[in-house]
């Protein structure tokens, strides 16, 4: 035990005299969370938009008026025909068109029903999910001023429809994505750089003559990037809580244990990668390459599996980063308990065991 | 009482595939000797170094290290000898204080011990200046110092050096040896492998090893006259040239 603590406060001591080490440790994650927080926001203000007014009465006018006057659109352009909506979307000029139909303001007072289109443009989905709720509120805004000031119970029925991209799907949340990119980024990139440091630097085998065991410079070396981890899971949940109000509906205690769980993973990842390297660089291009790049393209975290080609989806299931995805979205955005998530934990830990059995396999042919 | 063997090694062979690393040597090394283990690149001196010290196992043959079996007693090895190889191999980002602590902690030496330790070596080596200085701003004959001194911290039987002076200056290497005879002197039983052939000068007694075999073992003085040249050097030319 006495041993295990001088080890790890060696251990310690790599880390806090290393800035580069010391600045993905603790500064990427701060930043990536704020970048993602702020970039995916879902506030929007003086968003681009024209209006198509085929009415051109005073209802519609109003309504112009108040969208004209609220600080999350700007009216660039007014077109007068239908044909121009493809150009102007095309031109990239607006992010979303309204179009008043003929005789709107006749139609809201004789038959109490009238309708507005609201074109957005989906290329970027969530900015046209949220433009189309943004002006559904005014419109809804403006029916209910109507429906005090006159006792007749008009009715404007706004039809939205996404373009370029209709299903909606990639509802992403951030929080999820990017806290498990920051646990396997500093799991398996750390560990397995600083394992491969004392490869190089040729203290692995003074340590492997020394009377530890194998297995215990290894926990010794991975010790300290649990417990740096489960710090960092704590200040992204604390920070997605507090700035950005994600929600945690779930229980904490299981994040946290799911967390663990899903940081062993990427412990057990960076311990095989260390065994099959014998650079720091080398390690960190197969961390970077192998483990990043899959961890943010095929784990659902910007592109959602569903619309993936049949190929691609069959490979997301080996990629440890999906399984606690769809963990830490049911934990905190779902509340749903162990019991949902028994398959997804039963694979982070299959696969744990599995990445730990390949390691020590090939330790043994290393040391023979 | 005749002086006790701390290595004893009877046709100890190493094999990886098809290609016979070490092929059934045989040598004894005795209590407090300074034994030298030559050899050119690739003559299989690290590996079966690496079959001594524990690391490695071997093909066949058998081979005992202060006492101890190299099939089945490598943890007990480990515990009675200190190694040092040709990279030095302290932490470059700890001070001289943290290696030295953190290297007599693995061998399991207490607080105490550890601290009575460090102030006989830092006096020692003259390094009273810099024990809180990182290893890495030492010169390189100090660091190289430091790891021998290090590699003894829990007064092991038998030290294995490899290849310790690699591109070091003449007099830093002479210094060094100087500690080396120190150790020796206190009992230590060493095993160096070099390839300067001046250095097997020193030695107590050198084994020349050629493709796997050892060809000559003998003290540097009757190998001289055994194959009539001045210098070591001249001897590991005749043998490795056949």
């Amino acid at each position: 035990m006495k041993r295990f603590v001088g080890f790890v406060r060696k251990e310690f001591y790599h880390i806090f005299r290393d800035r580069r080490s010391l600045f993905i440790l603790f500064g990427m994650p701060i930043a990536q969370i704020l970048l993602f927080g702020f970039a995916i926001t879902n506030e929007i203000n003086n968003v681009d938009i024209a209006i198509l007014d085929q009415a051109n009465d005073v209802t519609s006018k109003e309504i112009i008026n108040k969208i004209a006057s609220s600080k999350h659109f700007s009216i660039v352009d007014i077109i007068q025909q239908e044909s121009s909506i493809e150009s102007i979307f095309k031109k990239g000029k607006v992010k979303a068109v309204l179009q008043f139909e003929n005789n709107f303001g006749r139609h809201l007072i004789k038959e109490k029903q009238a309708t507005v289109q609201i074109l957005t443009d989906a290329t970027d989905p969530n900015m046209a999910n949220t433009i189309s709720n943004y002006i559904t509120s005014i419109l809804k805004n403006y029916q209910h001023e109507l429906n005090n000031a006159v006792s007749i119970d008009y009715q404007i029925v706004p039809q939205s429809r996404m373009v370029y991209n209709a299903e909606l799907k990639s509802v992403y949340m951030f929080v999820p994505g990017v806290m498990t990119v920051i646990l396997m980024l500093v799991s398996a990139m750390m560990t397995s750089i600083s394992i491969t440091r004392e490869k190089e630097q040729g203290t692995m085998e003074i340590l492997l003559v020394s009377p530890l065991k194998p297995f215990q410079v290894i926990i010794g070396k991975v010790f300290p990037y649990i417990f740096l981890s489960v710090i960092n899971a704590v200040v992204i949940v604390l920070l997605s809580i507090f700035i950005f109000n994600v929600p945690v509906k779930g229980s904490l205690f299981l994040l946290g244990f799911e967390s663990i769980l899903f940081i062993i993973t990427s412990l057990a990842l960076g311990i095989l990668i260390s065994t099959i390297s014998a650079t720091q660089q080398t390690a960190m291009m197969i961390s970077l390459m192998g483990l990043m790049l899959p961890t943010i393209l095929l784990s659902g975290f910007i592109f959602p599996i569903s619309s993936m080609p049949l190929p691609l989806q069959v490979i997301s299931n080996i990629i440890p980063a999906k399984w606690f995805i769809i963990i830490v979205k049911g934990i905190m955005l779902k509340g749903v308990d162990i019991v949902f998530l028994l398959k997804e934990t039963l694979i982070l830990f299959a696969m744990t065991l599995l990445f730990m059995g390949i390691s020590v396999k090939k330790y043994k042919i290393r040391l023979e | 009482m005749k002086t006790q063997n701390v290595i004893e090694v009877e046709n100890l062979s190493k094999l990886f595939g098809d290609f016979t690393a070490v092929n059934q040597i045989s040598f004894h090394v005795k209590a407090g000797e300074i034994f030298g283990f030559l050899g050119a690149n690739g003559a299989g001196k690290t590996t079966a170094m690496k079959m001594l010290i524990g690391i490695s196992s071997p093909s066949s043959g058998k081979a005992t290290v202060a006492g101890f079996d190299v099939y089945k007693q490598t943890e007990s090895i480990k515990k009675n000898i200190g190694y040092m190889s040709q990279k030095f191999a302290l932490y470059d980002d700890l001070t001289v204080k943290e290696n030295i602590t953190f290297f007599g902690g693995i061998y399991g030496l207490s607080k105490k011990q550890i601290d009575q330790k460090r102030c006989e070596l830092v006096e020692e080596l003259g390094l009273q200046e810099v024990t809180n200085s990182l290893v890495t701003s030492l010169p390189l004959g100090w660091k190289q110092k430091l790891a021998f001194s290090v590699s003894l911290l829990h007064e092991p039987k038998i030290v294995f050096l490899d290849e310790p002076t690699g591109g070091v200056d003449p007099i830093t290497r002479r210094q060094f040896w100087e500690l080396i005879y120190k150790a020796a002197h206190n009992g230590t039983t060493i095993f160096v492998t070099t390839h300067y052939m001046d250095e097997a000068e020193y030695c107590d007694r050198v084994s020349i090893m050629v493709n796997g075999k050892i060809e000559a073992l003998d003290t540097p003085k009757k190998l001289k006259e055994q194959y009539k040249t001045d210098t070591m050097n001249d001897v590991f030319l005749k043998l490795a040239r056949g």
